[in-house]
């Protein structure tokens, strides 16, 4: 019978080998991410001016609501995995490496709602 | 908790060992691009939120992104998004077993660089020579 707490023995067992899974999702959201990023940048140069109207019509017009939807998704999912990378990295104190990840887990998620929103709220407006 | 090793990047160089190569500034680049496009990111997002609360409030957001000082923070988002993409590209192709030798790896960071140059010069002319204001 061992004498360590439960707690102590479960820490420390090494990796909880979900990494493969990450380092598949940053690969599927980049792959995703490659031709929406080129069509925004494209579609925003392209825009005559970036007045209300002008900016308002275009997330109207057909797919674009769609697309920058999934944009924003996508940018925040991979940008949340790429941070938690960074961290890692370079953070190794317990405290501060946890609470800068769950800080930039909730950030990525406020960014990706308020974002998705606030296309949603553009795109719909007006309609019955 | 116990120690383990760490990846040879996150030492100094003194102690990794390592020579400098120039492929090494473009691997750093792809994180400092990363890290620069979740601004970018958030730029777009309050931008986003600007349109949605109706006219009034996106004219108040718009001085934030027209005038030269937002146009050249804008540049640097355009040329961390084109280095960010076209460096990324290269990680796919290495992750799918393609171009990993030296010789190819040190060509496609030549080609990285050269279509970032081009690429960001071609749209940062676009940003300041359209109406885009």
């Amino acid at each position: 019978m061992s004498l360590r707490a439960p707690l102590a023995r479960a820490l420390n067992h090494g990796a909880a080998h979900d990494g493969t899974h990450h380092w598949i999702v940053q690969r599927v959201t980049a792959l995703a991410l490659a031709p929406l990023a080129i069509w925004l940048l494209f579609a925003l140069l392209l825009l005559p001016d970036s007045s209300y109207a002008t900016v308002t019509v275009w997330i109207r017009h057909s797919w674009n609501a769609v697309l920058l939807s999934l944009l924003l998704l996508l940018a925040s999912w991979h940008a949340w995995l790429g941070m938690q990378m960074v961290i890692e990295d370079y953070v190794h104190a317990f405290l501060s490496k946890t609470a800068l990840l769950l800080l930039s887990a909730f950030v990525f998620a406020l960014l990706a709602a308020s974002g998705v929103y606030a296309v949603l709220h553009v795109a719909l407006r007006g309609l019955p | 908790m116990a120690e383990r090793p760490l990846s040879p990047f996150t030492k100094m160089f003194g102690e990794s060992g390592y020579r400098w190569a120039y492929t090494m500034t473009l691997s750093i680049l792809h994180r400092v691009t990363g890290v620069a496009l979740v601004f970018a990111l958030l730029g777009l997002v309050v931008w986003l939120i600007g349109a949605s609360f109706g006219s009034a409030s996106y004219q108040a957001f718009l001085p934030l992104y027209g005038g030269v000082p937002a146009k050249l923070v804008i540049s640097l988002a355009v040329i961390a998004l084109i280095y960010h993409f076209c460096n990324g590209l290269r990680h796919l192709a290495w992750d799918m077993g393609w171009g990993f030798e030296r010789a190819a790896a040190r060509r496609s960071a030549l080609l990285v660089v050269l279509a970032t140059l081009i690429g960001s010069a071609l749209c940062i002319v676009c940003l300041f020579r359209g109406s885009v204001s």
